[in-house]
């Protein structure tokens, strides 16, 4: 395929093809909504982390300083749904996977864009529900356990409404991208041509669609059981709270793969431009994402390894996430490979994905401790768990995003961000990411339990330590949204259809695109990681 | 943007960034995707009934003796009748033939109303003994109920004229005793919940297809169909054969199997 760095540019683009709200209210253009929805979820982002400091403010010395228990309780119950069902979920896929899916198959638009529109309402809906409940805030843990969740005064039916309505948002965009990439793909665009990061989108958007409805399905039940007392989940009643578990991680555990698998994909696009160098093993990638969603439906109770499950189901559940871990190393082993005697440039975009890689490193095999029975009856509810699932979703997801922001920054908005501040947020990210979470392994593995709000005065150096960790990373995160969000308003520095020469279609097309994204439907030839290799169409 | 304001009858809608034959194949996929995700919703239901009825068998099997099997199987009968009739609706669309479209479609959703109008019988039957949650006890003296598991007891209560033989109220805090031999049984509470969530939740679908098919309905009327684009019949009778299929697992498994 060749590069394009000639696209012709023009001043109309998708941004200021119409400017009234309404345009941008009634939009069915994917790369608007892409924006809305990351406008939402940042601010979500913000209000998750908000909690989350002030969690760290309170654990930073032993003993009762600012926060009551109960107070506590609520925060970390509202930063663990906040960030989960309003953030990370929609997360990568309704903001990047919106706005790039149709560039990088060469379509105009998604399957169902009228759908889409309809899922980012759907969207804002259960947002203004969440927040509605923040009135009388829940204390349960993002997980409801029963029976806690079924007795306790907060709004526990409207926090969990909320969740229904987020998860029909993310049934929608899922169904739309699948039936995407299925029926959207220019000419010459075949499966084994795409893009890593449309691999990504389809294998979460199957996850999305198939496991979400499970959720909503289970917390219905919880709301009935809490309107009309009929006794699923109440052992009194002759029900089962393990049930509850059973049915809530049947979807709480793929969820972790919608998070990630797109962060993946981002790394496998990113990596390879800056290494000018093919991806080492595109198709296993592509084969290893799909396995991950489907092996991931079936790990579900490693969550519950010590919640009374019997001896067998654990043995089965504990070999199987060993299993899971197996496509994600396979990823992880090509991305390293794919550096391997490249040509390696150290901007922005892949310092997040090197910086993903060593810390996704540290989370999956974390999460191999877990998954080992023995060690999971120490570990589990403890700080070691926090620290790991920190290390996958942050670690992970977050700065998979963040690096996709700024990959496609230029793209987006036209504009070039400054590349030395860029730099410097990323530093603080990092350390003040790893200064937080790697003392909190320590903390776990000396038996500090989570959702505590106090401590042994022995534990304090460690959680100073965290509280520390934490202040830096929030700067870190400021920084770098401050940096983009400067840039794209006070830049004058037009950026080219083609700032890093990457192959893939969504750079054939001028930066920010064109409302119909191309100006002639392109065809493509090879795929798009053919860096380095001399004849057109060598191939892989 | 899509381009809904020319639409011609007879001829497909035409989205900028589709071809009509990759649209039509599009929009079955989407929809065959949204019905695995309905059937995913109503397999969480099947799994909680089938684990609490292998926990608790005898009172399950009690319990589904106050279900008439007559009843569920004219639903049955209408349900599937029904399900014949959207199919025969697709086939007359593929035809180009919108007035048996339309006719067909509207004795579909006729089919529909009778459905629900047996399924507020027998809800109501339930309410009116008292086996409906919300329903509270009346006042009662002790032992004034003969069995009250059978239909032969039952207390009478002077609104309404009530004949109930269970009580269901959110508060069981201070109740009589005669009030609490009248309670439903947690185990009653179990199949009963069960019962009425997933036959309520299938009636609300019913009541979505119905809708669904109206509007179908609809642009028949204004031949909107032909050979080139019967798109929205196709996916409409889909969405009703799910309907259909739903029932068609629910009924055995709640009138039928003891």
């Amino acid at each position: 395929m060749t590069v394009h760095s000639d696209v012709a540019h023009n001043n109309k683009n998708y941004l200021n093809h119409e400017t009234t709200l309404w345009s941008w209210l009634s939009t069915v253009d994917h790369k608007r909504i892409g924006l809305m929805y990351l406008f939402t979820i940042t601010g979500f982002f913000i209000v998750g982390g908000l909690a989350a400091l002030t969690m760290r403010m309170e654990l930073a010395s032993s003993g009762a300083d600012f926060l009551s228990p109960e107070q506590y309780n609520v925060l970390f119950t509202l930063h663990g749904a906040i960030m989960i069902f309003l953030f990370i979920v929609p997360g990568i896929p309704a903001t990047m996977g919106n706005f790039l899916l149709p560039l990088m198959i060469g379509a105009k638009d998604v399957a169902f864009p009228r759908l889409n529109l309809l899922s980012f309402y759907i969207y804002v809906v259960g947002a203004f529900m969440a927040l509605y409940a923040l009135l009388n805030p829940i204390d349960t843990g993002w997980t409801f356990y029963a029976p806690y969740s079924m007795q306790t005064q907060s709004a526990v039916i409207l926090m969990t409404g909320a969740a229904f309505v987020l998860g029909f948002s993310s049934i929608l965009t899922g169904l739309n991208f699948v039936v995407t990439v299925h029926r959207l793909r220019c000419p010459g665009m075949t499966w084994d041509r795409l893009p890593v990061f449309v691999w990504g989108l389809y294998a979460t958007a199957v996850i999305q669609t198939l496991a979400t409805p499970v959720i909503g399905m289970t917390l219905l039940l919880l709301i009935v059981e809490r309107w009309l007392g009929v006794g699923i989940f109440n052992p009194a009643m002759g029900g089962d709270p393990v049930l509850f578990e059973h049915l809530f991680w049947f979807y709480s555990h793929p969820v972790v793969y919608i998070m990630v698998l797109p962060a993946f994909g981002v790394v496998g696009e990113i990596i390879p431009v800056f290494s000018r160098k093919p991806l080492f093993g595109y198709k296993m990638v592509c084969y290893a994402s799909v396995a991950i969603a489907l092996v991931g439906f079936l790990v579900w109770a490693h969550h519950m390894l010590v919640a009374g499950i019997s001896d067998t189901s654990a043995i089965y559940f504990s070999v199987i996430t060993f299993g899971v871990a197996i496509p994600t190393a396979i990823k992880v082993f090509n991305w390293v490979s794919t550096m391997y005697k490249g040509s390696i440039s150290f901007d922005t975009p892949m310092l997040y994905a090197m910086g993903f890689v060593f810390l996704f490193m540290i989370a999956g095999t974390t999460g191999i401790y877990l998954a080992t029975l023995a060690v999971d009856v120490f570990y589990h509810d403890t700080y070691f768990v926090v620290a790991h699932f920190h290390y996958t979703i942050q670690g992970g997801a977050v700065i998979g995003l963040i690096a996709a922001l700024h990959f496609w920054f230029p793209k987006m908005t036209g504009k070039m961000y400054n590349e030395p501040l860029a730099k410097i947020a990323f530093v603080l990210v990092f350390v003040g990411f790893n200064l937080t979470f790697l003392p909190q392994f320590v903390l776990g593995m000396e038996g500090m339990p989570r959702r505590y709000f106090d401590y042994l005065p022995e534990f304090e150096g460690l959680h100073r330590l965290s509280s520390y960790g934490a202040v830096v990373n929030g700067f870190g995160y400021t920084f770098a949204l401050l940096n983009l969000l400067g840039a794209w308003i006070f830049s004058k520095k037009q950026a080219p259809a083609n700032p890093y020469n990457s192959l893939s279609l969504e750079w054939n097309t001028q930066s920010p695109p064109i409302h119909e994204n191309f100006e002639e439907t392109p065809s493509v030839t090879d795929y798009p990681y053919a860096y380095g290799t001399p004849v057109e169409g060598g191939g892989h | 943007m899509t381009s809904v304001a020319q639409t011609i009858p007879g001829e497909p809608p035409h989205p900028h960034h589709w071809t009509p034959t990759n649209a039509y194949h599009g929009a079955k996929l989407g929809m065959w995707l949204f019905l695995a995700t309905e059937i995913l919703l109503f397999s969480v239901l099947f799994t909680a009934f089938a684990l609490y009825r292998w926990a608790y068998l005898g009172e399950f099997h009690d319990a589904s003796l106050n279900l008439d099997w007559k009843l569920g199987a004219l639903n049955t009968a209408v349900l599937i009748l029904s399900s014949f009739t959207a199919a025969l609706a697709v086939d007359a669309a593929q035809r180009g033939n919108n007035k048996r479209v339309k006719h067909l479609l509207l004795f579909t959703v006729m089919c529909g109303g009778i459905f629900l109008v047996v399924k507020y019988f027998e809800y109501s039957h339930k309410y009116h003994i008292g086996l409906f949650p919300g329903v509270e006890c009346p006042v009662v003296e002790a032992g004034a109920l003969h069995g009250s598991e059978g239909h032969g007891g039952g207390a009478d209560v002077a609104e309404g004229g009530h004949h109930l033989e269970y009580c269901w109220p959110k508060d069981t805090s201070g109740l009589s005793e005669g009030q609490r031999e009248m309670l439903v049984s947690s185990k009653y509470k179990m199949y009963f919940g069960l019962y009425y969530c997933m036959t309520g939740l299938h009636a609300l679908h019913v009541i979505i297809g119905m809708l669904l098919l109206s509007w179908v309905c609809f642009h028949a009327s204004r031949n909107r169909f032909s050979e080139k684009y019967y798109t929205p019949v196709e996916l409409g009778a889909l969405y009703w054969h799910l309907v259909d299929l739903i029932w068609i697992y629910l009924f055995p498994l709640l009138y039928l199997v003891d």
